[in-house]
């Protein structure tokens, strides 16, 4: 049998794979149409494009995905016609291709309104990558824009838009925002919030002229006022793409899209229409769940199995990236007669909650959440389970008073109950791949059920679940390291300290199983270094790649060069060498973000002598491939500065060369500023220092980085010594008890009992351990040696360093491109 | 281009072999870890996976992003399957039959590896 498929979109995408699972080549031949250049991507993450313009990451499959799964994908090319009668169609190319079954996945565009102006210049809609492109392009030249909609698309683009730093508006013709989803309070609510990220929202706008001198310039509304713009973008839903229907006589439903019954079957018995392009009972879905159910229906059809048919879908959503939080589920709006609303609004903390209940009171049918909605999933399985609501519905959204569990949490659900709308898989599913299949955590729970990996709205829930059903099955749910020990990383650390044994394939033999993997490599790795700070060369092949070459791989395979320079101060004779070395290895050099300097494009088999020539001028290893300390940055200080209290350059190099060299579960950077003004950025590391009249300001566990913490007060108008102390004690305390790779602040967001708790360890000494401490970092200190000086003076060590057995010769595939005079590595493929 | 590339490295099963080809002896190569060999223009990663004593060899090249690097991944094993874990964003493989164990990327072309006499050879086709 052959099978045809128009359109490889999000939904054409997932029949195939779907089908694939099914049916081999032999079985149902595939052919795909796809009008675009790129294979099927993720248009619910479109946005996310933004950020990088990495449309690969956006792929649904890999580009060698179609053809190792035997689906004969053609992209960029246009199908224009239906032969019904031969059973054939035509593409823009004039090629033809025979079908048995036609499946229209096509999709939808942008509806744009017959506005006068749309086609100016500057005017784009939300849909494709291209258009991203362009508005990404067209962003870079102007200052504002403005959306037309309202909607959850308008809003989610009126957020790109004001990240790429334009001053955005959103114009909505309705008197309120996500008129569908939300009532007046809610979108009230919504509307001051998205207000206070610096939106402005504009309702009761009806567009009638989009004016410009070519490009345009302003918005002119029906009430005569105007709106001052450069750019402007289109978001007022969508119209299903339909075009083959009119020539090839097939019938569509109101509003447009191909008429379909519930076995997604056109008018021609050969002819199905899934996702966007389809109209079922005169809706068009606009969302990938419905479209991937309609894919099921098809595909049991083709094989012949029980018919799943298709009877409609929850269109109940959430809002993603905004920063706010907004669901509406259900009969969100209580449009169902004589339903009971019950709500409950907070002002102060910007909060709307509202369920409706079945007229009896029994049922949940729907609700809306701003402002908090993490209930969102579990009301979202009442309403569409018809779960029993608790004695007092209110509790639904106020939570139980007298502290009890409220909601009965994912336990009261029934195992029926869809838990990942976009793969439907439900609850059950999930509990029977768990026990049955013995997962043990969600990347696995994932990879098995394809629950959470679409939207990935459900992920939290498909953890709870995957707990409870350990819980159940008797495990405890501890976070152990891997399938090779069922141990957490601090029990790890007491058994590498009780037992002594510092080789990891002894240690396995004695305390784990099987062969080791990419955690629990790395991660032993670390606790041997922390417990000894012997060096990572005895064990190169259990390090990250990082640490195992003892620099950081780029792009491309070469690898960076960071020497350590001590509070960002250096000499000018040392500068020279950097450049000189540079220069004589073909370097590409950057001022780091650090506060030193990075040496970027190095060959293997080349470090070993660009760091001979380093250290001969004074350098050590910056460890900037480790988790392990930093940088220390500073600011100049009382030495030079009209406000600086004391010298904190001096405080910052004598801090770096203590720590240096130590590794932790994470990396560690620190800072020290000469006074309040705070140049150096103390209050956003690990452990940040600051002058003030009377001695030094000790903060802890702030972070920068991707989830940025403020450092917090660890101890106030402390001397020199004592600030040391103090570091000592909180760092080894960290280490000791922090799971792997979370940094200080993630560690000390689980610490219970916070600052308090904290602070009465490491200050007053609570636990009485501090002497411990300190004595187990004055080791670790004293031990320190630098690797790179290590290696260098080293023949075996070096010898690691190449890339080749058989060849001295490195390896051939690296290439170099040139961007402002220096080498950048060639995109990779 | 890297297409093509990629469509140089096709499994060797051990009825394939035409070729073994002489790499190195034993003692070069590093405990549980990889070297990169370089034949015909084609790049293989070895691997030494001492503690169970097996030996394998893949194509060098991750599909993922293209890159040159396997034999500097790190191996373990996922249940019974040995696999290579790519050093740039951890995508793993099954050192057995070259599966792509995340199920995202394609799978590996294998070599056969026999050792003779503290002697490492990989076999191949032509
Ligand atoms: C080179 C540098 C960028 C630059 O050109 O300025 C850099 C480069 C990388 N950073 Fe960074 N970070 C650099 C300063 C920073 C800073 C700024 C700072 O240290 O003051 C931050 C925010 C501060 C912080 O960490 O709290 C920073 C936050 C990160 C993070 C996010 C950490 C987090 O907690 O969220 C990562 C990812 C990670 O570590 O898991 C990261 C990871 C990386 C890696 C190592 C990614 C990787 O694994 O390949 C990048 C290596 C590319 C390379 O080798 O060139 N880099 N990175 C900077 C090196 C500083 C140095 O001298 O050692
Ligand atoms: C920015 C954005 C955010 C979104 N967020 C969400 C969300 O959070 N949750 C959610 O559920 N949904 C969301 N959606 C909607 C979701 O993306 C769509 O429901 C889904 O993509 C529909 O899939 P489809 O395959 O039917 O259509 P499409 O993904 O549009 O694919 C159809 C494909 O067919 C091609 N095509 C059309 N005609 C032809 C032809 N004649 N010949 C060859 N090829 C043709 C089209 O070019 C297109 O590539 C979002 C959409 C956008 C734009
Ligand atoms: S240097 Fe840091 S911020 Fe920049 S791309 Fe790399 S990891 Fe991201
Ligand atoms: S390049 Fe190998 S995992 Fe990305």
């Amino acid at each position: 049998m052959k099978v045809v498929v128009v359109g490889n979109g999000m939904v054409g995408y997932k029949f195939c794979e779907k089908l694939r699972k099914k049916a081999t080549k032999e079985q149902i031949e595939v052919v795909v149409y796809g009008d675009e250049s790129l294979p099927a991507y993720d248009r619910v993450h479109l946005s996310e494009y933004f950020s990088d313009q990495n449309s690969d990451k956006l792929l649904m499959a890999a580009r060698d995905w179609y053809q190792s799964n035997d689906i004969n994908l053609k992209v960029g090319e246009l199908v224009t016609a239906i032969d019904r009668e031969n059973q054939q169609i035509t593409t823009h190319k004039g090629n033809t291709e025979s079908y048995d079954y036609l499946v229209l996945a096509t999709g939808s565009s942008a509806m744009v309104p017959p506005i006068k102006g749309v086609e100016k210049k500057g005017v784009y809609v939300y849909r494709k990558i291209e258009d991203l492109d362009q508005i990404i392009d067209f962003g870079k030249k102007v200052k504002r824009a403005a959306v037309l909609g309202g909607g959850l698309l308008g809003l989610e683009a009126a957020k790109a838009l004001m990240d790429m730093g334009l001053e955005t508006q959103v114009v909505e013709f309705a008197s309120r925002l996500m008129p569908r989803q939300l009532d007046d309070t809610g979108a009230e609510l919504l509307k001051s919030k998205i207000e206070s990220l610096g939106i402005e929202v504009l309702l009761n706008k009806n567009t009638k002229e989009i004016d410009g001198n070519g490009k345009l310039n302003r918005l002119v509304f029906a009430d005569d006022t105007e709106l001052q713009t450069d750019m402007l973008v289109i978001s007022c839903g969508i119209v299903s793409r339909d075009e083959l229907a009119d020539n090839a006589g097939l019938e569509k439903g109101p509003r447009g899209g191909y008429k379909v019954n519930s076995k997604m079957l056109t008018n021609d018995p050969k002819i199905f229409a899934i996702g966007e392009a389809a109209n079922y009972n005169g809706m068009v879905y606009g969302l990938v769940a419905p479209g991937y159910e309609m894919a099921d229906t098809v595909i049991s059809q083709l094989l012949e199995e029980e018919t799943t048919l298709f009877e409609g879908a929850d269109m109940s959503t959430k809002l993603k990236l905004i920063g706010v939080d907004v669901g509406s589920f259900g009969d969100a709006l209580g449009t169902t007669p004589n339903s009971i609303p019950i709500s409950y609004e907070d002002r102060n903390t910007g909060t709307y909650k509202r369920v409706n209940l079945s007229p009896d009171g029994k049922k949940l049918l729907g609700g809306i959440l701003v402002g908090d909605a993490e209930d969102y999933n579990i009301l979202h399985q009442f309403a569409l389970n018809g779960m029993a609501l608790p004695p007092n519905p209110e509790d639904l959204i106020l939570g139980a008073r007298d502290g009890g569990s409220d909601l009965g949490g994912i336990g009261a659900l029934p195992a029926t109950s869809q838990i990942c709308s976009c793969e439907n898989v439900t609850k059950g599913d999930i509990e029977e791949a768990v026990k049955s299949q013995g997962l043990e955590n969600i990347g696995q729970v994932k990879t098995c059920t394809k629950a959470g990996t679409g939207c990935g709205a459900c992920t939290p829930m498909v953890t709870d679940i995957l707990n409870e059903t350990l819980k159940s099955m008797g495990k405890s749910v501890r976070k152990v390291l891997c399938e090779h020990f069922d141990y957490t990383r601090q029990e790890l650390f007491d058994l590498v300290k009780v037992s002594g044994i510092q080789d990891y394939e002894r240690f396995l033999d004695e305390h784990g199983v099987g062969d080791g993997c990419e955690v629990c490599k790395p991660a032993m790795a670390s606790i041997f270094a922390s417990v000894y700070n012997d060096l990572i060369t005895k064990q190169d092949t259990i390090q990250d790649t990082n640490d195992r070459f003892l620099a950081n791989i780029q792009r491309g395979g070469s690898y960076s060069v960071i020497p350590r320079i001590p509070g960002g101060e250096i000499t000018p004779e040392k500068l020279i060498v950097i450049g000189e070395v540079a220069k004589e290895f073909e370097l590409y050099t950057k001022i780091t973000g650090g506060q030193r300097i990075d040496l970027l494009g190095a060959k293997l088999e080349d470090l070993p002598d660009i760091w001979e020539k380093l250290i001969n001028a004074g350098f050590e290893s910056g460890h900037a491939y480790g988790k392990a300390l930093r940088t220390v940055k500073s600011c100049v200080g009382s030495t030079w500065c009209r406000y600086g209290l004391h010298d904190s350059v001096s405080f910052a190099i004598e801090v770096e060369d203590r720590y240096k060299g130590l590794r932790a579960p994470h990396k560690l950077k620190s800072a020290v500023s000469g006074c309040r003004r705070e140049c150096a950025e103390a209050q956003s590391k690990d452990f940040g220092i600051i002058a003030t009249e009377a001695g030094w300001n000790l903060y802890v566990c702030g972070n920068g980085g991707a989830n940025p913490a403020h450092a917090q007060l660890l101890a106030g108008d402390i001397d020199s010594e004592t600030c040391i102390k103090y570091i000592d004690r909180f760092l080894m305390f960290y280490i000791k008890t922090a799971e792997p790779l979370n940094r200080t602040s993630v560690w000390f967001s689980k610490l219970e009992g916070g600052m308090d708790y904290l602070r009465s360890v490491i200050v007053e000494d609570s636990l009485g351990i501090a002497e411990q401490l300190e004595l187990e970092m004055q080791k670790l200190i004293e031990v320190y040696k630098c690797e790179w000086t290590e290696v260098v003076n080293n023949p075996e060590l070096r010898k690691k360093f190449t890339h080749f057995i058989n060849e001295k010769a490195g390896d051939p595939t690296l290439k170099f491109d040139k961007m402002r005079g220096q080498k950048i590595p060639t995109a990779w493929g | 281009m890297i297409n093509e590339i990629i469509a140089n490295y096709k499994t060797v099963t051990p009825a394939d072999v035409k070729v073994w080809y002489e790499v190195a002896n034993v003692s070069e190569f590093p405990k549980n870890g990889g070297v990169a060999l370089s034949y015909k223009g084609l790049q293989i990663a070895i691997f030494n996976f001492s503690r169970r004593d097996e030996w394998y060899a893949t194509q060098n090249l991750c599909p993922h992003k293209k890159q040159m690097i396997l034999s500097r991944g790190m191996i373990g094993s996922e249940g019974e399957e040995p696999k290579v874990a790519c050093p740039f964003h951890k995508k793993t493989f099954s050192l057995k039959s070259g599966k792509n164990l995340n199920g995202s990327e394609c799978d590996l072309a294998t070599y056969p590896v026999k050792v003779d006499d503290g002697m490492v050879y990989v076999g191949f086709s032509e």
